[in-house]
């Protein structure tokens, strides 16, 4: 088993106003996503969605300023950390979660375990 | 050496012809045992090198590519026993055999195991969707061909640095990602399959014409283009595409020869001398399309495969069946929509309905603007509007293919064209 982060990028415009209705089926698609990697025979060490760009803070060398570290259209909005047998296991279950308005990016977390 | 079996030059003969046909099961099997590419490619370097002594001391044996992986993996599990931390590397996923790996029947070693014929396995794990499609074929020319960074980076008119960084890259993200070195399960499949045929199309059509310089054929290219469509066509005796691909390669190639004239000027289809082409080829290639479009879903190569006989099995351009053609075009279109396809069916719609309903679809390509760059659209537009008789706009679309063209054989083919529209006679002046 190796892990791999899925990170969620998406257009945050498309969430800005978004209605009660359309929140709540965004949480059921991902609450199915969850359970169908269950089923997939991977498992996820952790998830989190994060509150939009706008509630960012960056810091570069010891200056903080406001704002995401790197403006984009498609913002990180949300990932999942998953346990996988390889990269083909990984892409099959990261296929299936939701970005409607946007994708994601599967990598590889570093195995530090091997050292010298 | 005057005791020896046999002279040197047979030996260097033997080991040449090894690493050209055996280079990639040698490969492929050592792999399985060092779990690492960078190692397996070195022991089987190691391996042919063994081999030049060991045949001319002992004679070149019966099996040289069961000869050779056994000398590999003997190195391979040597330089694991001593050198512990290479254990320690991020080992390739091998997976056990699958079903689809063992109907494949391997080499018997002289006293070995059956050894597993994992070249699929090689195959699919260079052409991964994750890698890029340059990472791709250059991956395929190192591991399954045996060329090396510096013949590939001159293959691709890049510099030997910058093929060897690409090289390193794709390798690093094999392990780093953990792409299995496995066939993909059936479902998979015919989309991973087709990324297979794509690189070997590629290295195909690079060689058959190169995008710069003054040459317009890459032997070496071509060569190793068809000794992979020959592999996998042995590999997956089933599987349609692969025949499809090798048809198309040898009803394309079969006409190679007559493509430019006396002084390396380029001929078009209808201008070339068609009892040039070679017969053999042609033969081959058109039995292989009746595999290939037997029963099921019929793909991509298959259909440019059927084209490209019935180009090949016509007594002359006239008296080509392009009523049949354009029927084929559409059916590509339907399962390759590219703009390209569509592009050559207008072709083949100006044989049928004439220039005029040509020239529309390709004015509509134009307005699409995914072609924007291609040289072959202005290239065609231009020869559309010569048949109208519309000079002056002929010139000037010829003059934008020239300027999108960077060989040196299609630019004198274009500059040709320019001058016998503007030759006095032949029409208005541009």
């Amino acid at each position: 088993m190796a892990q791999y982060l899925i990170l969620i990028y998406e257009n945050e415009a498309a969430y800005a106003d978004v209605s009660p209705d359309m929140w709540q089926t965004m949480m059921q698609l991902h609450g199915r996503f969850m359970e169908q990697v269950t089923e997939k025979g991977a498992r996820i060490v952790s998830s989190g969605a994060l509150e939009p760009t706008s509630t960012a803070t960056s810091i570069r060398s010891d200056i903080v300023t406001d704002g995401p570290f790197v403006e984009t259209k498609e913002a990180l909005g949300g990932y999942y950390l998953i346990d996988a047998n390889d990269l083909d296991h990984a892409l099959d279950v990261a296929k299936l979660c939701p970005a409607p308005n946007g994708g994601v990016e599967v990598r590889p977390i570093m195995d530090t375990s091997g050292g010298a | 050496m005057t005791d020896s079996l046999v002279d040197e030059t047979e030996v260097q003969r033997a080991v040449a012809d090894a690493h050209r046909r055996e280079w990639a099961f040698v490969l492929a099997a050592t792999v399985r045992v060092t779990g690492d590419l960078d190692i397996a490619e070195e022991c089987v370097q190691d391996a042919y090198v063994t081999a030049l002594d060991a045949w001319l001391r002992r004679g070149i044996p019966e099996r040289p590519g069961a000869w050779l992986t056994t000398a590999a993996r003997n190195r391979a599990l040597d330089l694991l026993r001593r050198d512990r931390t290479l254990r320690t590397k991020l080992p390739l996923l091998v997976e056990p055999p699958g079903p689809v790996d063992e109907g494949l029947g391997g080499v018997s070693g002289e006293d070995e195991d059956v050894i597993p014929d994992d070249r699929l396995r090689l195959v699919f794990t260079c052409c991964h969707p994750a890698l890029a499609r340059e990472a791709q074929v250059a991956l395929t020319l190192r591991l399954l061909c045996g060329l090396s960074t510096s013949e590939i980076a001159r293959a691709f008119l890049v510099t030997e640095p910058t093929m060897a960084a690409r090289v390193t890259r794709a390798k690093k993200k094999i392990t780093a990602a953990r792409i299995a070195y496995r066939v993909p399960p059936a479902a998979e499949l015919p989309d991973r399959l087709d990324a297979v045929l794509t690189v070997v199309h590629l290295l195909y059509t690079t060689g058959h014409t190169a995008p710069i310089g003054g040459a317009l054929v890459r032997h070496d290219l071509l060569e190793r283009s068809f000794d992979l469509a020959r592999m996998l066509r042995i590999l997956m005796p089933d599987e349609r595409e692969v025949a499809g691909l090798l048809a198309l390669m040898l009803l394309t190639d079969a006409r190679r020869g007559t493509r430019t004239g006396p002084e390396g000027r380029l001929l078009l289809l209808a201008d070339q001398d068609r009892t040039g082409w070679d017969g053999g080829a042609i033969a081959e290639g058109s039995a292989l399309v009746f595999v290939a479009l037997r029963g099921g879903r019929v793909g991509r190569f298959a259909i440019q495969a059927a084209i490209a006989a019935l180009h090949a099995e016509a007594p002359s351009y006239e008296e080509t069946d392009w009523p049949q053609i354009l029927g084929l075009y559409g059916e590509l279109l339907r399962v390759w929509p590219s703009p390209v396809v569509a592009l050559n069916r207008a072709v083949a719609l100006c044989m049928v309905n004439g220039p005029a309903a040509a020239l529309a679809e390709v004015d509509a390509l134009e307005a699409d603007g995914r072609l924007s760059g291609y040289r072959y659209l202005p290239a065609t537009r231009a020869d559309l509007l010569r048949r109208l008789g519309r000079t002056r706009e002929a010139v000037a679309a010829y003059r934008v293919a020239l300027d999108l063209c960077d060989n040196e054989t299609e630019r004198a083919f274009l500059t040709a064209r320019i001058a016998e529209a503007n030759a006095p006679g032949t029409g208005t002046p541009a």
